[in-house]
Parts: structure tokens; C-alpha cells; sequence
């Protein structure tokens, strides 16, 4: 019997030589026939030649995670064979280049060595590009995705359709040599039967469902663009860079991208853009948002809304700087000297995080004030089939935004405008730069906004801002404070945030075919839904955290907010994200164990 | 009707120790306003912290009262987010040549146009005294316990090296000459940097009004450069010679200090802007805070395009 429609694919690779595009193409081409795909990319920080590697997973059900496991094994180099060949599974397919010297149990896997030299040579010989030999090497990947579909017994044809959309403009004149390596690759597959000795197969099927294949950063600029993200600041910084460079690249929707020269004056930019009325944001990673802090105490006590977008990396210091952490959940709730309303809100993947980016612009402009919004690089650089974004579902709200008319009423019945004006709910009118005088200091300020260290002032203008975080508690609707998933009367609760939804939802069946579980997943972290969540964490009979940090910081959190303590936490903090078999395993572990900290590794 | 130098107070009170620089500054800035009668809904003076950070809670436009250092990034963020505001920055020596030295050094390589008034006096005023960035290797101001252990920056000549398009210095008690020199770095387009010879009658005891003003063989230490005859500016910025030519010239003329000491224009040369730069990548002129993205509560841009750059494009062979 043939596995249909459901493997784990993995290529590996030198950094540089195209690994990230194999994927692309090959989960591009397995979403063409209507599966879905989720993709995970794992890199050193370096250009060229370091190993790196890109798990693409395929179903015919929605799928949010990566996977311990690999089906077929793609790679023309012998790292990656030495590194990936112990996680093969009985019977999983092993490509690689016929020329490597390579020993491995023969009855275990199906070893499908490839002639990529030959058929490199021959595709050069037939479009007379011989004297460019060592730069068509880059055509390895495409005969890797070749000779794995071939395996998967899925027309070439498909393929084929793949790389017409990827070599296009001035790459169109390579369409051809790489159709031809390809076809060559194919036949060479199906000329030797290993697709016959394979338990594999793709198989088209009926999807009606309208999909995107995208990334968390190419998701999270085009709810920027849609949410009306006019300004943008960057310095350069992994993995943060990739959805500047997105909005860089597209010019005709006038997002105005600014390199700076570092991340304070990108911070500061951006508060100082936001002062005009535009809806202003900078995107950045750990280093760059703790240089950030100091501005961001300043947004704060100015009640400026601009959106901080912050992909979580290894830490502390340069850490890991291309790996996955959820290490800065505590930093990004406290970041800035004193006390200070800002709201702390996290996308558990990536379709959450489009809808996420365009609200964090209301929350800002309606409660005037930071928002930091707190996604990781498991988020940022992975790809997955998502449904296709609705603009439809998103609403602007810009809060209480004054007209130039409304400004003239206040200033004729009041006889000036008070930009800090004392208000019951905390939120005073605004205007922006361009409309009239108004006064923004970093120093305690009176309500037209002229420092002011007298004491009554101080303790009422302290008070009027800190009022709007009760108000935030009260207006935001749940989904934006917390989804729960399972069944509600489980005995048994996971509670999570960021990330960590992906390979929870995808292991929650098979967890319930053994122990009654649901998961909670936490958006909105500061200020913290205590109320909503506490009934929820009461019914269960147990709770079990899982975060990729060392000590729980969600956990702490909870613990804080609500008094319960939740003492079965799964942590994680090698720099590679949660497998779906790991969260099954260690929830299991939880549940069974006495053991307070079950401490994940998996990951090369 | 036009406004004058009172419609411009506003009712905050100074603080500013009896006989400082700053107030003439302050004059100066705001006859250069009046002067210039710009609508002042379109003015913005951004500062820096100090106690020239507190000039903008003087006058009646908005005054965005920043971080230390960090006025001349706000602005940047002010001005390419509403281009039709005219953006004025002030801050200290302390403020723009020691914290904020990074920022004023790449804003050199952008050419946004702003101009940055410069509060000069080589010393830390709110903090009691301590040594700025242009304060000289060796002195020792009354504040300071032990000679100045580190040396100082020439503001000017880093400004010529960065990029700076508009490069003059004037000084605190010659408000007329200082107000010319404000008008016309408002009305430069582009990078302007304005240092302004400030004394602090409380802690600086060596660079007072009397030594700026000292005579030395029958003239002021304090000259004016329009008055000798140097010419700054260049006439044609396509002709690289002439360019090489100013651009010396106004290093070696930054140099001088001590007995002589020149304020005015040193060098002045139009280019695009990074407003113009953007136009150009743009295809556009960009006003991002006048974009319209919404009608009523409904996001009006359409994203219909990048959703298809993303979208599974599915295939069933037939």
C-alpha cells in the first residue's frame, strides 16, 4: 500500500546554493495540486557554505508544523546526508548525488542515487553552455525537486507549470535548460523503477478552498499595507529585515521604507512620522528592540501610536541571531524605565499575523499609544498554505482623531486645544502635526503638553494614562485576547502563545485520542486578559505551559496575573521550533510524569 | 495679517539662567519666523534634552520635545511623513555632537531638509557643567575639577565631511546677524546645520561674552565671513572643481580659532534632497501622512495584487 499525499520531504545544502529555492519550488508545486504545505527554513548566520536545510511537509489536511521525521531525503552533498540520515524513517527514500561515497543500510531505505554531474553535462552540451559547467551546478535543486517528484509519480508536467512562474523577467532565458535537466532528472528516475520500489505517491485532489503559500513576514507586510502602514523604518537584522525588504520592494503601494543608521533612530523615526498622522511602524529582532527602550518610554508618556514589530531570535545578546526563541515576552511587556501603558500583542502563525499587523494600528491610534507586536523567527521565516486573506474583515478604526473643524469647535468653546486634556476614560482627543500647536516633552507634562513637575499634575497625568489599560481590557473582543481550541470540557489544558499554536493544533488530535485536552493560545499579553482566561484555567485538572524559553515566561506570567500556578512546563531553547511528535510526546510526559520541566531538544 | 514676535510667546515660563545664550537664540529664531511669516500650523520645532531641549515650549508651533540625541531622527520621521511642514531642530553641543553624534553624521548622507540649530557652548549645562564634545583638550571651565582630559570635534568640518548642504555659524548675542543666518537655513532646501557660539554664563568661564567680544588689534575676535570677502556658496553643483575648490576652502576656514574666529556661511551648495530621491524611487512624491487608506471604517487599498503574487495557483491536467 502507498502512502498518498502525505510525507515529509527534506533538502539540505550548503548555505547559498539554492536550498531555500528547492523548497519553494517543490512546495509550490504539492500546493498546485490542491495539498497543503507548511515549510521551515533553518540557516547559520553566514553567506555562504554553512549547512543549512528546509523540511517542506505535505497533507491533504491543513498543516501548521514541521516534523521530526523525513520521508525522502533530497540533498547532492554529503553533509547533509550525515546530519539528516538518522531521522529517515523505515522504508523513506534517500536522494542523493550517485558520485558521493556513501554507506548506509541498504534493506532500511531506498537509496536512489542521481547523476546530477551527467545530466548537468548534458543539458550544457545541448543549449552549448559547456564553458559555464560550475555555474549550472545551481541546477542541482532543480533536478533534487525533478527526481523527487518522479519518485512521487506525479506528472512532470506540474513542475513544469511550478518554474514557468519562477523563471520569469530576466530569468526567462534559463526556463528552458532547467525544464530540460529537470525532464532528465524525471527520466532517469522512472527509466530505473524507483519510483516503483517507493511507498510514496502525490496524487492531485479536488481543493476547493482559496490558499496562499507565503511566509510570516511577507504575511505580516501585506496586512502592514492593508492596514494603512504608510511609514516604515528598519536597520538591517535577521530575521526581522525580510518584511522591510518586502515592502521595499513594492514602491507602488507608498509605504515610505527608511534604512536608518541604527535602531534607535528607527524607533524615533517612526514615533516622529506617527506625530504627522501616519501610520508609522519599525520592524526589528532582540538586539535592535533593546535599543528601542528608551523611545519607547517616550511614546509612551507622549501617548503616541506607532506599532513596534518584533521578531523574537536566539538571545541573550547576538544568541542565536538566525534560530527561534520565544525569549522576549518579559522584555517586551517591560522595555523603558518607569510605568507606561502599551499593549503587547502576539500572532500564533501566519495567518494571524496579516489580520494581527493591520488591528495593531487601530489598537495604537485608539488607544494612543506603543504596540509591540511580538512575533519569532519560527513565524517570520517559515512557509505555509494558508486561506487566502480577506480585506473584507478588516476594519480601520483611528480613534479619537480630531478634524481640522473639530479643532476649531474646541479651540472656540475652550479657547485652546489641550492635547493631554484630563478625560474620564484617559484618551484625549488628538491632533497631529500640520494642524495646530500642541507640545510632546519626554519630562512630565501638563495637559497642553509643557513639562511640569508639579506634584498634583504628576500623580493625575500619570493616572489619566495608566486609566487606559482598563479600557483595553474592557473594549477588545476575546479573539483578540485569546482563542481556545478543543473540546471545553477537557481535563487537561495546553497553554501557549506565538509559534508554539502550529505543532500543538497538529498534535491535539492525537493527544485526545488518549487524554481529554484543549489548548489555549494567549494573543493579547499586555495588558494581561487575567479575567477571561481564569475561568478556563480553573476547569482543568491540569495545566501544562509550553514556550520556547528557558523558565516559562508565559508561566510567570500567569502565575502573576492570576495566582495559579502552572507547574508542568514544556521548554524549549535550542533554537529550533517545536515539532509536532516532540509536543505530543512531552504533553504526554507531563501528563504521566513527575517532573515540573520537560525540557525539549529535537532539532539539528 | 501678519504675526509678530508676541503672537509667537506662549504662556511657559522660561527657566534659562539670567544672561544665557539661549535667549538670544530664542529671539533670533523667532524674528527669523516672523520674518519669514510661514504659516505657523506648518511649523515644527523638534529639540533635543537640555536646556536648549526647552526652546520649543517658548513659541506658539508645535514642539516636540524629544530624547537626548535623538531630535534630529524624530525630524527626519516628521518631515519625509508630511514633507509640507517646515522643520526646524534644535539642540546642544552635548546633544548632537556627543549622544546624538550617529544620527547627526548619517543625516549628513540623507540631505532631508531640515535645518538644525546647534546650542553651542561647550559644556553640559543642565548637568552642571560637565566637558560637551567641543569643548578644547586641556581646559578647564570653572565647573570642571581637572583640565578637560579629551579633545574636541570641529563640528563644521564633520558636517562638510557627512554631506551637510547648508553649513554656517553664528552667534547667541549678535541676534541680527544670527536671525539672517536662521532665514537662510530655513529657506535652504535641504541639510542645514547652524552652530551657534553660546556662552553659559554659569559654568563656562572661558568662552564669555567678553572673550567672543574681546577686541584684538582694532577688531572683534568674532568676524563675520560675508564681510571679508568669503563666498561660500556654490554657484554651479554640476562643476565638480568648483565644488572641490569650496569644500577646501571651508575646512581650512573651519580651522581657524583663537584670536579670529569667523561666523557666517561657510559652505552652501543645492542638490536633490532625499525627498527628491524619493520621488524618484517612488515614481512620486510621497506625503505619506495625507494618504488616504480608508473610507469610513472600510481599508481602501487594494492588495489584490500581492495576494496573487501569493496565491496556489492550482492545476488539474485535462
Amino acid at each position: 500500500m502507498k502512502k498518498i499525499n502525505n510525507l515529509n520531504w527534506l533538502i539540505g545544502g550548503p548555505q547559498g546554493s539554492g536550498v531555500d529555492s528547492s523548497a519553494i519550488t517543490f512546495a509550490r508545486t504539492c500546493s498546485s495540486i490542491g495539498l497543503y504545505v507548511y515549510g521551515k527554513r533553518e540557516y547559520h548566520s553566514n553567506i555562504k557554505g554553512a549547512h543549512s536545510y528546509y523540511p517542506v511537509c505535505i497533507s491533504d489536511t491543513p498543516i501548521r508544523s514541521h516534523s521530526d521525521n523525513i520521508d525522502i531525503l533530497a540533498t547532492f552533498e554529503k553533509e547533509t546526508l550525515l546530519l539528516h540520515k538518522d531521522n529517515v524513517v523505515p522504508n523513506g527514500v534517500i536522494i542523493y548525488d550517485k558520485e558521493i561515497n556513501f554507506e548506509i543500510d541498504n534493506n532500511k531505505f531506498l537509496l536512489v542515487p542521481v547523476p546530477f554531474n551527467q545530466i548537468i553535462k548534458e543539458a550544457a552540451i545541448k543549449y552549448q553552455r559547456e564553458k559555464d559547467f560550475s555555474k549550472l551546478q545551481i541546477m542541482r535543486n532543480v533536478i533534487t525537486v525533478a527526481a523527487s517528484l518522479a519518485i512521487l509519480n506525479l506528472d512532470l508536467e506540474y513542475l513544469k507549470r511550478t518554474l514557468e512562474t519562477i523563471f520569469v523577467g530576466r530569468r526567462a532565458k534559463l526556463l528552458d535548460i532547467n525544464l530540460f535537466a529537470a525532464q532528465l532528472a524525471y527520466e532517469y528516475i522512472k527509466n530505473n523503477e524507483y519510483d516503483k520500489k517507493s511507498i510514496y505517491e502525490l496524487k492531485p485532489i479536488d481543493n476547493k478552498q482559496e490558499l496562499v503559500l507565503t511566509s510570516g513576514t511577507t504575511a505580516t507586510a501585506i496586512g502592514k499595507i492593508a492596514g494603512g502602514c504608510r511609514f516604515q523604518t528598519y536597520y538591517p537584522i535577521t530575521p526581522a529585515s525580510d518584511e522591510s525588504e518586502y515592502l521595499e520592494a513594492h514602491p507602488e503601494y507608498g509605504v515610505l521604507v527608511v534604512q536608518t543608521e541604527d535602531e534607535i533612530a528607527a524607533v524615533c523615526m517612526a514615533i516622529g512620522a506617527a506625530l504627522t498622522g501616519v501610520r508609522s511602524a519599525t520592524s526589528t529582532s532582540g538586539p535592535g528592540f533593546s535599543l528601542m527602550a528608551e523611545a519607547q518610554g517616550w511614546a509612551g508618556i507622549n501617548e503616541v501610536p506607532v506599532v513596534i514589530f518584533n521578531y523574537q531570535r536566539g538571545g541573550p545578546s547576538t544568541g542565536l541571531p538566525t534560530r527561534h526563541e520565544q525569549g522576549d515576552l518579559e522584555f517586551s511587556m517591560h522595555a523603558g524605565h518607569s510605568e507606561f501603558p502599551r499593549i503587547v500583542i502576539s500572532p500564533g502563525d501566519i495567518e494571524e499575523s496579516f489580520y494581527l499587523a493591520a488591528e495593531s494600528f487601530n489598537l495604537a491610534e485608539k488607544y494612543q499609544l506603543p504596540v509591540v507586536f511580538l512575533s519569532d523567527k519560527s513565524i517570520a521565516n517559515s512557509i505555509q498554505t494558508v486561506p487566502k486573506f480577506d480585506i473584507s474583515k478588516i476594519k480601520i478604526d483611528r480613534g479619537k482623531l480630531l478634524s481640522d473643524q473639530e479643532l476649531e469647535q474646541i479651540i472656540q468653546k475652550e479657547g485652546k486645544y489641550k492635547r493631554f486634556k484630563f478625560v474620564e476614560d484617559g484618551i484625549s482627543p488628538r491632533i497631529v502635526l500640520g494642524q495646530g500647536a500642541f507640545w510632546n516633552t519626554g519630562d512630565e507634562h501638563d495637559e497642553l503638553g509643557h513639562i511640569c513637575e508639579e506634584s498634583n499634575n504628576r500623580t493625575q497625568m500619570f493616572d489619566k494614562r495608566m486609566r487606559k489599560i482598563n479600557k483595553i481590557l474592557e473594549e477588545l473582543p476575546d479573539n483578540l485576547k485569546y482563542k481556545l481550541y478543543g473540546p471545553e470540557d477537557a481535563e487537561y489544558t495546553i497553554v501557549g502563545w506565538g509559534s508554539v499554536k502550529g505543532p500543538v493544533l497538529d498534535s491535539l488530535q492525537e493527544i485526545n485520542k488518549y487524554y481529554k485536552t484543549n489548548f489555549l493560545q494567549i494573543i493579547l499579553l499586555k495588558p494581561f486578559p487575567a479575567k477571561e482566561i481564569l475561568p478556563i484555567l480553573k476547569k482543568a485538572k491540569m495545566l501544562i505551559s509550553i514556550e520556547s524559553n528557558y523558565s516559562g515566561q508565559l508561566a510567570n506570567l500567569i502565575r502573576k496575573e492570576t495566582g495559579i500556578l502552572i507547574n508542568k512546563r514544556i521548554l524549549k531553547w535550542n533554537g529550533r521550533a517545536f515539532s509536532r511528535e516532540e509536543v505530543f510526546k512531552s504533553v504526554i510526559d507531563a501528563i504521566n510524569l513527575d517532573q515540573e520541566r520537560i525540557v525539549c531538544i529535537a532539532g539539528i | 495679517m501678519a504675526y509678530k514676535i508676541g503672537d509667537l510667546k506662549t504662556e511657559y515660563q522660561s527657566d534659562w539662567c539670567p544672561g544665557c545664550g539661549d535667549f538670544g537664540i530664542l529671539n533670533a529664531l523667532m524674528s527669523a519666523l516672523v520674518d519669514l511669516q510661514l504659516d505657523l500650523k506648518k511649523v515644527v520645532i523638534v529639540s533635543g534634552i537640555g536646556c536648549s531641549g526647552k526652546t520649543p515650549h517658548f513659541i506658539n508651533t508645535a514642539g516636540i520635545h524629544t530624547l537626548h540625541g535623538r531630535d534630529i531622527p524624530f525630524a527626519t520621521g516628521i518631515k519625509l511623513s508630511n514633507p509640507e511642514l517646515t522643520v526646524i531642530v534644535v539642540g546642544g553641543d552635548g546633544n548632537t555632537y556627543g549622544i546624538g553624534a550617529g544620527h547627526f553624521l548619517n543625516a549628513g548622507r540623507r540631505n532631508v531638509d531640515l535645518t538644525c540649530l546647534v546650542f553651542n557652548n561647550g559644556v553640559y549645562g543642565l548637568t552642571k557643567g560637565q566637558a560637551s564634545p567641543t569643548l578644547k583638550l586641556g581646559m578647564k571651565t570653572k565647573s570642571l575639577p581637572l583640565p578637560n582630559i579629551n579633545d574636541s570635534i570641529n563640528p563644521l568640518i564633520v558636517a562638510i565631511a557627512c554631506g551637510y548642504t547648508f553649513i554656517a555659524r553664528s552667534y547667541a548675542y549678535d541676534v541680527k546677524h544670527l536671525k539672517e543666518i536662521i532665514k537662510k537655513a530655513i529657506m535652504h532646501r535641504g541639510l542645514s546645520l547652524v552652530d551657534i557660539l553660546q556662552p553659559c554664563p554659569s559654568y563656562n568661564d572661558i568662552h564669555t561674552k567678553e572673550y567672543f567680544e574681546e577686541v584684538i588689534n582694532n577688531s572683534k575676535r568674532i568676524y563675520k565671513l560675508e564681510e571679508s570677502g568669503y563666498d561660500g556658496e556654490v554657484k554651479d553643483p554640476s562643476d565638480q572643481q568648483e565644488i572641490q575648490q569650496k569644500l577646501i576652502q571651508a575646512i581650512l576656514k573651519a580651522q581657524e580659532w583663537g584670536e579670529k574666529i569667523p561666523i557666517g556661511v561657510f559652505y552652501k551648495i543645492n542638490l536633490p534632497t532625499y525627498e527628491d530621491r524619493i520621488t524618484q524611487r517612488y515614481n512620486k512624491s510621497l506625503n505619506p501622512a495625507k494618504d488616504i487608506f480608508f473610507d469610513g471604517s472600510k481599508p481602501t487599498t487594494d492588495i489584490s495584487q500581492l495576494l496573487q503574487e501569493i496565491e496556489v495557483k492550482k492545476y488539474t491536467r485535462g
